[in-house]
Parts: structure tokens; sequence; C-alpha cells
């Protein structure tokens, strides 16, 4: 089975703050790492890769540093990496980045399957592998929690996608795109010869004339949506803090609960 | 406007007839030719694999002729109506009359046709329902397919679902069709007087900025708004509206994905996203079968049990549990953190909720930073008091 895996490098939000005075993310210092989504989406292809053969590339869209991304997951036992970059792909959205990742993996071609991870941590969108999906034309299930199982001959994928209420158990035909949530399963670490593979790679960088864009498609003036204002949240919590016996606190708690309305819908009057 | 053929392009493929949701389009002497039919939905010119096709005038200044009305996406479940369907309504209400536009809802499954009273009484002035037993078990194919063909026929100026799983999963298949813009998981929506676009209001990195974003040239504007954040409306018994029954055999459908079964999470309540209170444990539990005292509590509040990361990873509790960055976003009216403390990536995850009430041994733990309440002591001495005195209040 031939699986693209498509990953993003992102800033670790852990340390992510905004400048109050000029509104904008301070970056300065920050980690970059390996989106964690992507790590399961990888861990899933190269299970499958194991279990049925073929290969696992990896691709991104990002500046050339994210070629470091790429590397890691070379360690990790992923075959091949392709990184798209260019000056006309910045400030992309979801429409966008799925168009130029898009227009990547068919640049790259002969998929069977793609596997995303549930969303990145810095836009918490989870929109792009629908859209690269339907960018596609492939069938898609999001949220996959578990591979159930792979028919070769029927080229039928059967997964267990989590919903808000129960997970559903649905059957896609191949080639299609699945994104994939924690549960998939946890990485496993890199080798030693993976970790020397990834120092050697070569690592193909794809523009945007290589992939024959469209520039009105790409990029900032490819991407129908704007930020028109960032700004910080309020801060929250009233940080009331409740002391004495364990039983004077609760007490006290309801009370602040019930004239909160918080609880008196809940439990009557005490 | 109109849509022009460039006839040297033009390849007779006829892949944009195939594509016209209204017979506009034919090949006339190898070259495509619209007819009256033709309402400038741009289907065509997505499909043409030589751009052969395009629409004059559409990419410049505002696009906002033709475009009008605000929709709700009315997510069911198991032919119930997602609580979100209701907020959706109330917030589409508000935003229908500052654009004096009709507000409509959009009904999908299989014998949901009644459903749409409660949509009425809730605020939509017209219900468009698909009912058909291809659409009883949710497929992005079909869901999405519909949805797109629907937009394309009637042009509403906004479009919004629930951020549930299921609007996630579908609603970008449909803005990525439309070409148009997407914003995820609002927390705020408003429409600007000057031209009538729509503010989004999303958190981003993971909750540490907020930042509104408009979508200028592209229609519909399409949001998935985050549940539990935006109020319902009135309900007005009585009030009634326009029912628009769909048939799906006008459209084109694609299914490459079969819907199986769907498997409801019986060990107990874990409709995190809806629920009204969560009791979430933390490391602090120590054991799996601490959990049960959670659980006791949350049934004594009509809620649902949630856990940390470091609880789901000790194997304590399933994944569908977690709340944080790697699992669930959620907005309780009431969270009671137990023995949590506090990571980022746990607090990103529920910090939207309306009030947080923090039980930890340790004073100096990061979640009393969010709470609105905060209780230092031992989580197996407040807990158990915590049952004791709502027991004692109920009998």
């Amino acid at each position: 089975m031939e699986i693209l895996i498509c990953i993003k490098q992102v800033p670790d939000t852990r340390d992510v703050k905004l400048d109050p005075e000029t509104n904008t993310l301070k970056r300065e210092g920050v980690d970059s790492i390996v989106n964690p989504f992507d790590l399961y989406a990888m861990e899933a292809a190269l299970a499958l890769r194991d279990a049925h053969g073929g290969q696992v590339t990896a691709l991104t869209m990002g500046p050339p540093q994210a070629a470091e991304a790429l590397r890691e997951l070379v360690s990790y036992g992923v075959d091949e990496a392709a990184l798209l970059s260019d000056r006309a792909f910045a400030g992309a959205d979801t429409w966008a980045t799925s168009y130029t990742l898009a227009l990547g993996a068919k640049k790259l071609g002969g998929f069977d399957l793609i596997v995303c991870g549930k969303q990145a941590i810095d836009g918490d969108t989870a929109q792009v592998g629908p859209e690269l999906a339907e960018q596609l034309g492939l069938p898609y299930a999001a949220f996959v929690r578990r591979i159930v199982s792979f028919d070769p001959e029927s080229g039928r994928l059967t997964v267990e996608r989590l919903m808000d209420d129960g997970y559903d158990v649905v059957e896609i035909e191949l080639p299609a795109l699945i994104t994939v949530v924690k549960e998939i399963g946890e990485p496993r670490v890199p080798s030693l010869k993976g970790k020397m593979r990834a120092k050697k790679i070569d690592i193909p960088v794809l523009t945007a004339a290589d992939i024959e864009a469209d520039e009105d498609k790409i990029g900032l003036s490819g991407s129908p949506t704007r930020v028109l204002e960032v700004f910080a949240p309020q801060p929250r919590g009233q940080r009331v803090s409740i002391e004495g016996e364990p039983g004077e606190q609760v007490r006290e708690l309801f009370e602040h609960l019930k004239k909160d309305k918080t609880l008196a819908a809940k439990v009557g009057a005490s | 406007m109109s849509l022009r053929v460039d006839s040297e392009l033009c390849t007779a493929c006829e892949a944009c007839v195939e594509a016209c949701p209204f017979g506009a389009i034919e090949v006339v002497d190898g070259v495509a030719t619209p007819n009256e039919k033709c309402n400038l939905c741009g289907a065509c010119v997505d499909v043409c694999p030589v751009e052969a096709l395009s629409i004059e005038g559409k990419e410049a200044g505002p696009v906002a002729d033709g475009y009008q009305g605000v929709w709700i996406f009315a997510e069911q479940r198991q032919g119930r109506l997602a609580p979100v369907a209701f907020e959706l309504l109330g917030q589409g209400r508000v935003l229908a009359e500052k654009l004096d536009a009709p507000l409509a809802a959009v009904l999908f499954g299989s014998d949901v046709k009644d459903l749409a009273a409660d949509l009425f009484t809730a605020g939509a002035d017209q219900v468009y329902v698909a009912d058909d037993p291809r659409l009883a078990g949710f497929t992005d194919d079909l869901y999405g397919g519909v949805l797109t063909q629907l937009i394309r026929q009637h042009r509403p100026e906004i479009v919004l679902s629930g951020a549930t799983a299921m609007g996630r999963s579908f609603i970008p298949k449909v803005a990525s069709a439309l070409h148009t813009g997407l914003t995820a998981d609002c927390t705020g929506l408003d429409v600007r007087d000057s031209d009538r676009l729509l503010l989004q209001t999303r958190p981003a990195f993971g909750g540490n900025i907020m930042a509104t974003i408009i979508c200028p040239a592209k229609r519909p504007q399409m949001a998935t708004v985050r549940p539990r954040v935006m109020r319902r409306g009135p309900v007005e018994a009585g009030r009634s509206g326009e029912l628009i029954e769909v048939s799906l055999s006008s459209f084109e459908l694609v299914g490459r994905t079969r819907f199986v079964e769907f498997v409801e999470d019986l060990s107990e309540k874990v409709n995190l996203v809806e629920a009204d209170v969560i009791v979430c444990g933390g490391r602090g539990l120590g054991e799996a079968k601490h959990f049960g005292l959670l659980r006791d509590l949350a049934d004594l509040l009509g809620g649902s049990v949630g856990a940390t990361r470091g609880a789901v990873d000790s194997g304590w509790i399933s994944y569908a549990h977690q709340v944080g960055q790697t699992g669930k976003t959620v907005g309780p009216k009431l969270y009671i953190a137990c023995g949590v403390s506090g990571a980022v990536q746990h607090l990103v995850g529920m910090q939207s909720s309306e009030v947080i009430v923090a039980v930890n041994k340790d004073p100096h733990a990061p979640i009393f930073d969010v709470a609105d309440f905060g209780l230092v002591g031992d989580l197996f001495e407040i807990v158990p008091e915590m049952i004791g005195q709502l027991k004692a209040a109920k009998s």
C-alpha cells in the first residue's frame, strides 16, 4: 500500500504568548515541533505499511526549516519525504493549504491512502484533511480511532470513527484519506538506523512552479479568509479560594454555586 | 455577471454538463454552451479541467449580490436534534435580523421530517429537509454532497454548523467544494453593519490568542460553532414556517463510503461536548478504581466524567473521556477538576467552561489560576463530602 502522510511543523503552543503591545505572536525562542497528531498519523501509516507492504511518504508545506520535521519522521521509519516551499505559499488558510497539498500529492503521485493528524495544534481547525480529500476527489473519514481491517482485494478499508456520543464503523473505498486521533496508537520510537538515514536523506523541495500552482489559489492571495484582528483572551477565573475543613469548604462552595445559579436548577435547595 | 466560455480551450469533455445541478449547460457544436437556466452557481467552473469556463465579474469586488439568508445545519443523531442546533438557531436569528434576511435550518436523515416542527418554534423561517434512507447513517460523501448542491441552488450568504464531530468532519468538504472560506470552532459571531461581513471569532494557538476572521470575497461565509457557547432563543409555541422537501433523486451523488453501524458508548455518558456538568479526574486520583467516586458525584449532578491525559495514559479510563489538546474541547456550565494539576494542554480544552471548581492538594497547582472556586485539600475527603451533602439535599 502506497501511503502519503501530510504533516505540519508547529510552534510548541505551550510557549506561545501574545505581545500585549503589538498584539502579535511572540515566536522568539519558541521551539518548533512536529504537530503531535501527525505522529499518530505516521504511526498508523507505518503500521499499515508493515502489515501490507509499500512505502510511506511524508509531505509538508512550510518554510525551508520544515525539512527538519520531515527528517524527524524519517528517523521513525518513514521512507520518503518532500517539502512544498515557496514564498508564494505564505499566509495560506485551510483552503489554499489544501489546494497546495493536493497539487503536491498529485505531483508525487500514486497513493492508495493519505493519512493526516486530526488537526494541528496551532490552528486547531481540523479542516485541512477533509478539504484536501475534496480537492483530490477522494472519499474520507475524519477522527479515525481504529483501523479495523483492510481488504486488499476489494481495496476497502474499514475504520472506526470517533463521534461525540460513541463511534461509527465506516467502510471506505481506496484511494481515500483518513484523519486520525490519538487513540489510533502511540508512535514508535526512532531507530538508530532511522536516525542515520534521516541525516543523509535527500528531501526534494517543490515550488509553486514545480506543482504548476494557480497563483490565485495559493498563499494569502488564494485564501478566502482573512484575519481581521488578533487579541488576548479575557483572563478567566474568579479565583475565590475556599478554606477550612472539608465539610465547610463544600458547604461554602455549594452556596456560591447556588448564588450563581450554577447549581440551583440541578439539586434544588439544600 | 455572466458565464464565459473560452471556445478555444473547451474540449467538449462534458465534465461541466455532468456537474451542473440545473441542466443549464450542454455541448453544442463541440463547445460547452450555457442556457437560460444558468444561475451562475459556478459548479461547472470548478470542475472544468482546462479552465475554459469563468464567471465574469465574480472575482471583482464584493460578491454578496444574489446571496441571501442565514442557514444553520440542524444536526440530528438517532432521531434527536443535537442541542447545538437550537443554539445555532438562537444565534442565527440575531444575525438574520441584523441582515434583514430569512433564517433557514437544513435537516438530513431518515424519518426526520417531524423534527422540523421544533426548528420552526425555535426560530427557523424555513426548513430544508432531505429525508431519505440513504441519509440514515452519516457519511461525508452524501451529507457533504447534498449540502453543497443545496447551497449552490439557493445561495445563502451565511452557513453555520455545530463544531461537533459531524460538523467538523463534513462541513470542510462543503467549503472546499464551494471554494469558500470556513472558520472552525467559533465562539463569537457578529455582523459588521457597514458591509454585512460575518465577524467570526475563535480561539487559536491552544486558546492563547483569539482571532477574528472574515471571508470578504467568497460566498457563503461558513463557520462551525462551538457547542454550548451561543444562547438559545425563545421558543414560540405554534410558530410555523415553510417546509421545503429536498429529493435526492435530482442530485448526482457519489457514495464511496459505506456507513456500517453506530456504536454508542454505553459504558457511561461520555458526550462531554454536550454535557452540562463535567467531573474531571487527573493523576491525583492515583488509581483507576477511584474514578468510581467521580462517577458518583457526576451522577448526582447529572453530569459526565472527564479525565486528563495523564489519567488516560495511565490506563485508568478510556480516551473518549480525555479533555484537552489531544482530547476533547468542552464548555459545560460546571467543571469540577479533582486532582488535576492544570497543564496548559488540559486548560485549553476546558477553560471556556462557565464555572470551574478545582480541588487539589497543591495550592500552587496551575488549575487554580483558571478556577472560579479553588478548594485546597484532599480530594478523597472533599469529594465524598460533596456527595454526602448532595445526597442529604436530595432526600
